[in-house]
């Protein structure tokens, strides 16, 4: 049913908040958004509401855990860290990343033959 | 992998903590839009745009809840879980078709789940021994072509023979098929009792697998002759007469006046009778000697054998057939002896095996209409429901989506109904177990065991689906504002559902009707076994254990002077009209002895065998057993007078074709003269005739195994039990009264197996005709109330009631007759299966299937004139303006 760009975007979405997770410790779901938005300078449109659905597949898959505490400003919030699990997973899902990206660099790279 | 693990827990656990998760989710999402809200208000928004903002970039929360829902749990199964809510939903709306269907359905899979147990427990589950596939049973092919014990069992001779030269079996073991039924009397320790004791050769249990629960096995030792007696005793006896005392072992009781050291007590699981014997108990074994003495009685040996690892039983069997044959030819002195081996599972379950495959095709057949008529009611529902199904696809319910909504309602409503069955089973099965006086082997041990309950789950699951089917794929399809528009004007739509449905009635008819066609036959050859001339009349008619008291009465002139005495306290009690005594009775034991003509030189081969019975005078009138000619025995056939023998008119005839019988000798007992012939007795079965039979004087013999006395009064049997016992207290003082039967109760024993069968199938059959002519009815209103229209402008036309009814009760009929006519033709091919159950009647009885034919056209017009009448009162008028 969804199309292949989502999946794309779901596999990279994961990456990059077990990365930031990792990067940055224990976060809540908006900061994550907030700071997905502000690394992707704005250009990765997404409705930040996605970010939970991204979470709740870690949660599942025990890569990241959850405990609810206090925001900065005193608002409920659940903070996510990066597990054990999830940062092997990270290791992988950034060589696996890498290597895709090599590939498709060079594939891009490729002159037309004229 | 791992992972993929941890979800699908994760996600199964979701299941159960939806609402907390929901809640999670809501306040995550809260939180976050007000956390966007804040920074726009701090980025200069006004409060109302900075949360709009917040809220678009947030995106729609609906959607986000439903994705993260379908992400975190299990789909299929929360599916599931909506589509049961839904389906109870309905059933409690309609409760009592809910209530209907659960009824049909329970009464269904009760009788599937019983009739299952019995199979599983007779024919599928093991017999409780060690390695029971490797259990041979050895019979003895009688020569004489005779169905009697003394044929079918083997000197001990050839089984010490076959143990020693054989290969194939790692050993073999009988029991004393002779046993006499009640012949140990227990005293001490309470009232005296009889109980049923076998001798067994020493490895009879150990070669079976059954240790002793207590105590131990015989030992060579006390299974020689002449040794101190030894005693197991079953684990009932030592529960019921000893109160558990785990101390009897090793200690001594009085058996009929000789005091035996009891060795074990035997395992619960342990039943004789119920496997080699059904219908009676057996509570006490003792050694059998296997000797010079014991071969000299002649064929007395059941043979049970173990097959060595990798043996066959047709090796095992060719390798028996030719050492019999030297062995033969090496003790020419020995009886004959032509090894027959049969596996000891279906020498146990073969006699009852055709008939509970029959019961096990019938409850099937049950099941079959069980489902046929839920599938009509569902699809009744179905038609009255097409608007509320319409209303759902057009709300986005695709058509797998609705169908399944269909089956788990059915599905639902099928398991409601085996949880009902599976009480009925239970209830069912204790009934059985309990029934006392059933000849059916391991009937005592039928329970619904954990085979029957999956097998129950399974039939619900099945009559679900199937009955389920046919209405879910009815769900209309795309074309649903058809459906929408359609919702009252049927005449046109439902011609499909019309055509299944009368299809479906047909064959719940049909069906009904090979039922009914079983259960009549089978009812007939009841009533024709019953009405037998059995030579015998067992109405008003008792028997009662006397054994003479062995320390009282030693010598023969005193267990002569005993029987005189006996006989005559009897008749003296009042409303007695005869009394006599004899050695066994009809349909229970038997034995044959050679009854040749004094003089005459007979082959092996040709030498005549008869039944053998050893009287008193007064038996004849006692039993009711006709005097063709000449005399009754007297008190004054003694051992002092000459020998004389009572023969049965097969008897004469054979001996004697065309001569008279009287005055004859034949060579039994030393020579004895035939004083009298009487009627032939079917002691074997009802269903067999009796062969040759004699009877000899009881004064002029010592070899009897038990003395039964017949008493033939006119009063209440309890009444004229404790007479007896009083009339007999002062010469038997060990008496039991437990051992009192009336001979009806033989016959009622020996017509058993053959009760229940027709028992169960009539209900079966009544069962059926029930559902069918439910079936009808519902089939018939249901199209009378679809053209409750149409009817009325016919009648508005000037159609008579008259003319409206018949023509109803033509479409009732019309259904019957095709109904029938397929009945016909598959009981006719089926009839096959009931051919072996069958006395006296043939399977294509034409009385019984006009009587069917009666019955169901009868049925039919009664379930159909209901709704006919209901239609010849449709007034035009009302009917017209209803739409």
């Amino acid at each position: 049913m969804k199309d292949s760009r989502s999946d794309v975007l779901q596999g990279t979405l994961d990456l990059m908040v077990l990365k930031t997770l990792d990067a940055m410790g224990p976060m809540h779901g908006y900061g994550l958004a907030r700071r997905i938005e502000q690394i992707g300078d704005e250009a990765l449109a997404i409705n930040q509401g996605t970010i939970y659905l991204c979470l709740i597949r870690l949660l599942q898959n025990k890569w990241i855990s959850a405990v609810w505490g206090a925001s900065e400003n005193n608002r409920k919030a659940r903070f996510y860290s990066i597990t054990k699990a999830g940062r092997k997973q990270l290791i992988a899902e950034t060589e696996n990343w890498e290597r895709i990206a090599g590939v498709i660099g060079k594939v891009l790279q490729l002159s037309p033959r004229r | 992998m791992r992972s993929g693990f941890h979800r699908i827990i994760a996600r199964f656990r979701a299941l159960f903590s939806s609402s907390t998760l929901d809640r999670d989710l809501n306040q995550e999402l809260d939180s976050h839009v007000a956390m966007l809200t804040d920074e726009n208000i701090r980025k200069g928004m006004p409060p109302d745009e900075a949360r709009r903002d917040a809220l678009l970039r947030m995106g729609a929360r609906e959607s986000i809840k439903e994705q993260h829902r379908e992400l975190r749990g299990l789909p299929f199964l929360e599916t599931f879980m909506q589509d049961l809510r839904y389906a109870l939903r309905m059933l409690r709306r309609d409760a009592a078709f809910a209530a209907f269907a659960i009824l049909i359905v329970g009464i269904g899979i009760g009788a599937s789940c019983t009739i299952f147990s019995v199979v599983d427990t007779l024919l599928l589950r093991p017999l409780p021994f060690t390695d029971p596939a490797s259990l041979v049973w050895l019979s003895n092919r009688p020569e004489s072509g005779a169905h009697d014990l003394s044929g079918q069992t083997t000197q001990v001779g050839y089984l010490l023979d076959l143990r020693g030269q054989n290969h194939s079996f790692s050993d073999l073991a009988a029991y004393f098929a002779f046993y006499g039924v009640g012949d140990a009397n227990l005293i001490g320790d309470g009232q005296p009792e009889r109980f049923t004791r076998v001798p067994v050769t020493q490895n009879f249990f150990p070669l079976l697998g059954v240790n002793p629960f207590l105590g131990r096995q015989f030992t060579a030792d006390e299974s020689r002759d002449g040794s101190p007696c030894a005693v197991m005793m079953s684990y009932g006896l030592w529960q019921r007469r000893f109160n558990a005392d785990r101390s009897i072992v090793g200690r001594s009781i009085n058996i009929s006046g000789s005091l035996c050291t009891v060795v074990a007590v035997l395992p619960a699981s342990f039943d004789f009778g119920d496997i080699f014997a059904p219908g009676t108990h057996v509570d006490l074994f003792v050694p059998f000697p296997l000797s010079d003495r014991t071969n000299r009685w002649g064929n007395t040996l059941s043979i049970i054998g173990r097959l060595k690892p990798g043996a066959t039983l047709a090796a095992a069997s060719a390798e028996s057939s030719s050492l019999a044959i030297n062995m033969k030819r090496d003790h020419p002195e020995r009886n004959g002896f032509t090894p027959e081996l049969s596996y000891l599972s279906q020498y146990i379950s073969g006699r009852i095996r055709p008939a509970l495959i029959l019961l096990a095709c019938a409850v099937g057949v049950v099941m079959l209409i069980v489902c046929a008529n839920l599938s009509n009611l569902l699809l009744a529902r179905g038609a009255s429901r097409q608007k509320e199904i319409a209303i759902r696809s057009a709300l986005g319910a695709t058509k797998p989506r609705l169908i399944r909504q269909m089956l788990t309602e059915s599905i639902l409503l099928s398991s409601a109904g085996a949880v009902l069955g599976l009480l009925l089973a239970f209830v069912a099965t204790r009934a059985l177990s309990h029934l006392s006086g059933m000849a059916i082997p391991l009937l005592e041990s039928v329970r619904v065991d954990g085979l029957s309950f999956a097998f129950t789950v399974g039939a619900a699951i099945l009559t679900g689906a199937l009955f389920g089917l046919v209405p879910a794929l009815h769900v209309p399809g795309p074309k649903l504002h058809e459906s929408l528009k359609d919702a009252h004007r049927g005449s046109t739509r439902g011609v499909g559902h019309a055509w299944i449905r009368s299809a479906l009635v047909i064959s719940e008819i049909a069906l009904a009707c090979v039922l009914v066609v079983g259960a009549g036959l089978l009812i007939r050859s009841f009533a024709r076994v019953l009405a037998v001339n059995m030579g015998f009349n067992p109405q008003h008619a008792v028997a009662l254990r006397i054994d003479p008291n062995s320390t009282l009465y030693k010598t023969q002139e005193q267990r002569n002077a005993y029987f005189t005495d006996a006989l005559q306290r009897a008749l003296d009690i009042p409303g007695v009209q005869a009394a006599g005594l004899t050695d066994s009775l009809p349909l229970g034991h038997n034995r044959t002895w050679w009854a040749g003509v004094q003089g005459r030189v007979y082959t092996p081969k040709e030498l005549p065998l008869a039944f053998v019975r050893i009287v008193s005078d007064g038996y004849f009138k006692a039993m009711g057993i006709a005097l063709i000619e000449g005399r009754d025995f007297t008190d004054s056939d003694t051992p002092a007078t000459r020998h004389v023998v009572v023969i049965n008119q097969t008897l004469a005839q054979r001996n004697w074709p065309g001569e008279d019988p009287l005055g004859q000798m034949i060579q039994t007992n030393g020579g004895s003269m035939v004083v009298g012939v009487v009627a032939d007795v079917r002691h074997l079965a009802l269903e067999e005739s009796s062969g040759s039979e004699m009877y000899l004087p009881i004064r002029q013999t010592n070899d009897y195994p038990a003395v039964d006395l017949v008493v033939r009064s006119s009063l209440p049997t309890a009444d004229i039990g404790s007479r007896l016992r009083q009339a007999l207290r002062p010469i038997a003082p060990d008496l039991s009264i437990s051992t009192l039967r009336t001979l009806q109760a033989l016959v009622d024993t020996s017509v058993s197996p053959r009760r229940f069968v027709v028992l169960l199938l009539a209900g079966f059959a009544a069962f059926a005709l029930i559902l069918a002519s439910l079936g009808i009815y519902a089939v018939i209103s249901y199209s009378v109330s679809q053209r409750t229209q149409e009817i009325g402008i016919r009648m508005a036309l000037g159609a008579s009631a008259g003319r409206v009814q018949t023509d109803i009760l033509r479409q009732t009929l019309r259904l019957a007759v095709i109904g029938i006519g397929v009945g016909v033709v598959a009981s006719l091919l089926l009839a096959g299966i009931l051919r072996t159950l069958l006395f006296g009647v043939n399977s294509t009885d034409p009385a019984t299937f006009l009587a069917m034919l009666i019955i169901l056209i009868v049925i039919a017009a009664i379930a159909g004139y209901i709704p006919a009448r209901r239609a010849a009162r449709i007034d035009p008028v009302t009917a017209m303006r209803t739409e």
